[in-house]
């Protein structure tokens, strides 16, 4: 077999073994959550028979070991149950949710992806001079407030008191993209700015290390422009750890967005996770926990396929 | 009201002329504001509903894990959902008196032992057939089965046996209890055809609207019915539409940006701020929910009365509807009735802040010093943190150690309230007192959060409950609530306003104790005078 396909084979098989012991670390973790399903779903005007009855009805005095293999095998056969809570199916309403996070993680990234490394090579073109350091100053500012903060005072400029994009960024099928765009316009924004800092950075960091490099010295001298030689020989060397920290941050765009979320109230995973931790609804947190694992385990197999592609010697080990 | 102004509040209500500019207007021929903007409200209503258009509510207190069961509804996103699509028996209006809803009148036996509904005829579900006793018959047994998991069981309890008459609905009680046809508009109880039995979330009521789509924790959307009986009063819009907006400031934001053109609970902190925008108004109502402290009578110290009195004498009420409520509120008595019930007596006197007498009980009790427990957290009720921290300093000032715990908001009301002797907590009000004491400081109480049990309260509340006479009710109800004034476990140091905002071109605003937002009822009692 070609070397580069059993690669990813194996990592493939490593990633579903790790998948499964992510399930069984998700499955106990949400066992031992304090308080009761019953109880939350009732809330404060829960009498003792309603809970009673409900408990029963829910299957909640089943042993643990049960419940997790008929979890396990009902999630390998494709269904993840139905919510405890409204009864409704979890992978029907969890697919739209999946559906509206990669949406916004998409435009997200498409901008801020682009941007980041071009901020990056930019800044180390203009190393110490002021354009490295006005980048470095301004994206080091909005990683460093909180994104609710920066959120609200988008809100209040943008949306209020110019009026050019909406607060509130619910969308649904039947929007247009050009709707959909304009609602999810500002929360773009905040999590652009979010996540700059980190990927410029490492850009800046990683390039900057390439170029201390006697090839890039003698490029130099050869008299090539110095965005050039960045691009066609610091670059593609400063590649892996690049591509890693770009696959963090993605991960964070689909996994870690909630408070962007709540803002805007924006119907993704994230408030649909919590709504359901809130509420003691079991199945719902384990699809949604096995989600998110499975978003980090796959976007790190990128990353780390990704490198070996890029570095040849780890293209044909020897 | 001079031509001038008439003409110039007409101009409002048309949409030619903002709300700010009228009170500016009216300012210079000398007319204060709050004299300007209640001309307005009159001249908006002689203007008379207007039919059309989407109203949009952004509101608080929805959850993907919602659902439209009405047994299961316990926050007020599903509630306004309920509003739309389904309808009760009767309802409280905000006048406080009974409104006919499915029943067009009632009847009560001189015992008030036999209740009989007299149910409307040829009003329609939105599946077409039509409301029968039986469906009213079957959604009450619904709600009253053991096996339910309605939130409206309690108030069924007392039921001894249905049945269905003719036209009439007819309701036989254990005991009498004069205050039966108001337990009939709680909001669980909205009839459904067949009891709801087969498909409790299916939507279908007699209500005003239909759902066209329903996505709990983003959005709910309503479309009206043609076919509605009382479309005189209900559903003028001819679209409703709810974002679920979670976060105070989205919901604020939504609202000053024209995205919606209602939101429910306005942050105090920031309702005086938000008024001063000229495109929406702040509608704060008096209601009969309340913020308070609760102790378990039976559980060491609060055993002790003086103890209890002490603590009851230690907080100063006035401070925390100042801070807490930035004055959205009024002062508690330390029983759970105020002026927004029928019934109430003004005279009973009014526990102050009083530093000495908290120390004199506290010197009494012989409490050991030891710091007492106060558990609370931010969801107990907003501000809960901070009025905590208030009480403490005003008790420490009598020389009473409060420790205050802070618990997480997850699980608080499985693992803290009604389980720790001594934590904040809220209660929503109830439409009249029987309901409210019978819910929570009767003996059998489920909800009995203070473990109040004391043999004379009860007797007086069944006794109370079951006299016509409304001067004898009166003065049973007077005497129940000093005795939980003075031997309760109920530290009450404040009735919370319902805060919310309407957008500028909303009419048919009333202000209704019952709940928040006209008793959740303005997206189908408002219309947008601009539609």
């Amino acid at each position: 077999m070609h070397p580069i396909l059993k690669l990813v084979a194996q990592r493939l098989a490593l990633g579903f073994l790790l998948l499964i012991a992510a399930s069984v670390l998700i499955f106990a973790g949400t066992s031992i959550l304090p308080g009761d399903v019953a109880q939350q779903i009732l809330g404060q005007s829960a009498t003792p028979e309603a809970l009673e009855n409900l408990r029963r009805e829910l299957g909640l005095n089943e042993p643990a070991l049960s419940r997790y293999f008929s979890w396990l095998g009902g999630i390998l056969q494709g269904d993840l149950g139905t919510a405890l809570t409204n009864g409704r199916d979890i992978a029907e309403s969890l697919g739209t949710r999946l559906a509206n996070t990669l949406f916004l993680a998409f435009w997200a990234a498409l901008i801020s992806v682009p941007l980041a490394i071009f901020l990056g090579l930019l800044a180390v073109r203009y190393k110490d001079r002021w354009p490295d350091k006005l980048i470095s100053g301004v994206t080091l500012t909005t990683i460093s407030i909180p994104e609710f903060m920066i959120g609200y005072v988008l809100i209040y400029w943008i949306s209020i008191k110019f009026g050019w994009f909406s607060s509130v960024a619910i969308i649904n099928d039947s929007m247009t993209l050009g709707q959909k765009l304009n609602a999810i316009a500002i929360p773009v924004m905040v999590l652009t700015l979010v996540v700059l800092a980190h990927m410029m950075r490492m850009t800046r960091a990683a390039i900057l290390n390439v170029m201390q490099s006697a090839y890039i010295e003698t490029a130099e001298l050869k008299g090539m422009p110095m965005l050039r030689i960045i691009r066609k020989h610091a670059f593609p060397n400063a590649i892996a750890p690049i591509v890693n920290v770009v696959m963090i941050n993605l991960a964070y765009l689909v996994v870690g967005v909630v408070v962007v979320e709540v803002v805007f109230a924006y119907p993704g995973m994230g408030q649909y996770l919590v709504d359901h931790v809130a509420k003691r609804d079991i199945p719902v947190v384990q699809a949604c926990g096995l989600i998110f694992a499975a978003v980090y385990i796959g976007l790190n197999l990128v990353a780390d396929i990704v490198s070996i592609l890029a570095n040849p010697r780890l293209r044909h080990p020897k | 009201m001079n031509d001038q102004l008439k003409h110039l509040s007409e101009r409002v209500t048309k949409g030619l002329m903002t709300r700010r500019e009228f009170v500016g207007r009216a300012a210079a021929l000398g007319v204060t504001a709050a004299v300007a903007n209640s001309m307005l409200a009159t001249a908006a209503k002689a203007a008379g509903p207007v039919r059309g258009g989407t109203i949009k509510l952004g509101a608080s207190g929805g959850e993907s894990t919602n659902t439209q069961d009405p047994a299961l509804t316990a926050s007020e996103v599903p509630l306004y959902n309920l509003r739309h699509w389904g309808e009760t028996l009767v309802d409280v209006g905000a006048d406080g008196n009974l409104e006919m809803r499915m029943a067009e009148s009632v009847e009560g036996s001189s015992d008030a032992k036999q209740w009989v509904f007299k149910i409307r005829k040829g009003i329609p579900f939105s599946n077409g057939k039509d409301m029968t006793p039986e469906d009213v018959m079957l959604t009450m047994q619904r709600h009253s089965n053991e096996d339910s998991q309605s939130g409206a069981l309690g108030i069924m309890r007392g039921i001894e046996s249905m049945k269905v008459d003719g036209d009439n609905f007819i309701v036989d009680l254990s005991t009498g209890n004069a205050d039966l046809p108001y337990l009939m508009a709680d909001y669980h109880l909205m009839i459904q055809p067949g009891g709801g039995m087969d498909d409790p979330a299916a939507g279908i009521g007699t209500g005003p609207y239909t759902i066209e789509f329903d996505e709990p924790g983003v959005r709910h959307g309503f479309k009206r019915r043609d076919d509605y009986w009382d479309a005189d009063n209900r559903g003028f819009a001819e679209f409703s539409e709810q974002l679920v907006l979670n976060d105070a400031t989205a919901r604020t934001a939504a609202l000053q940006s024209g995205q919606v053109h209602m939101i429910n609970r306005v942050d105090p902190k920031v309702a005086s701020l938000l008024d001063r925008a000229p495109s929406l108004s702040v509608k704060s109502t008096a209601g009969r929910g309340h913020y308070v402290f609760i102790m378990h009578v039976d559980t060491a110290p609060f055993d002790s009365n003086e103890l209890r009195l002490a603590l009851k004498y230690a907080i100063n009420r006035q401070e925390m509807v100042d801070k807490i409520l930035r004055g959205y509120g009024s002062i508690g008595n330390d029983f759970p009735i105020n002026a927004g019930y029928p019934l109430f007596d003004n005279t009973i006197e009014q526990r102050d802040y009083d530093a000495a007498k908290a120390a004199e009980h506290y010197k009494k009790s012989g409490h050991d010093g030891s710091p007492i427990i106060l558990r609370t957290a931010d969801g107990a009720f907003p501000g809960a943190v901070d009025a905590a921290a208030l009480f403490q300093q005003s008790a420490q000032a009598a020389g009473i150690p409060l420790e205050i715990k802070r618990e997480p908001n997850d699980g608080y009301w499985s693992e803290v309230w009604n389980v720790q002797p001594f934590c904040a907590s809220y209660w929503g009000g109830r439409p009249v007192q029987d309901q409210m004491y019978s819910t929570a400081y009767l003996s059998t109480a489920d909800w009995n959060d203070t473990r109040f049990k004391v043999p004379a309260f009860d007797d007086m509340l069944l006794q109370a409950r079951a006299e016509i006479d409304e001067v004898k009710r009166k003065e049973i109800y007077s005497r129940m609530a000093v005795m939980l004034r003075d031997e309760g476990g109920l530290i009450l140091p404040m009735f919370n306003d319902f805060v919310g905002a309407i957008a500028q071109n909303v009419g048919g605003w009333v202000d209704d104790p019952n709940g928040p937002l006209m008793n959740n009822k303005a997206p189908i009692k408002c219309w947008l005078t601009d539609a």
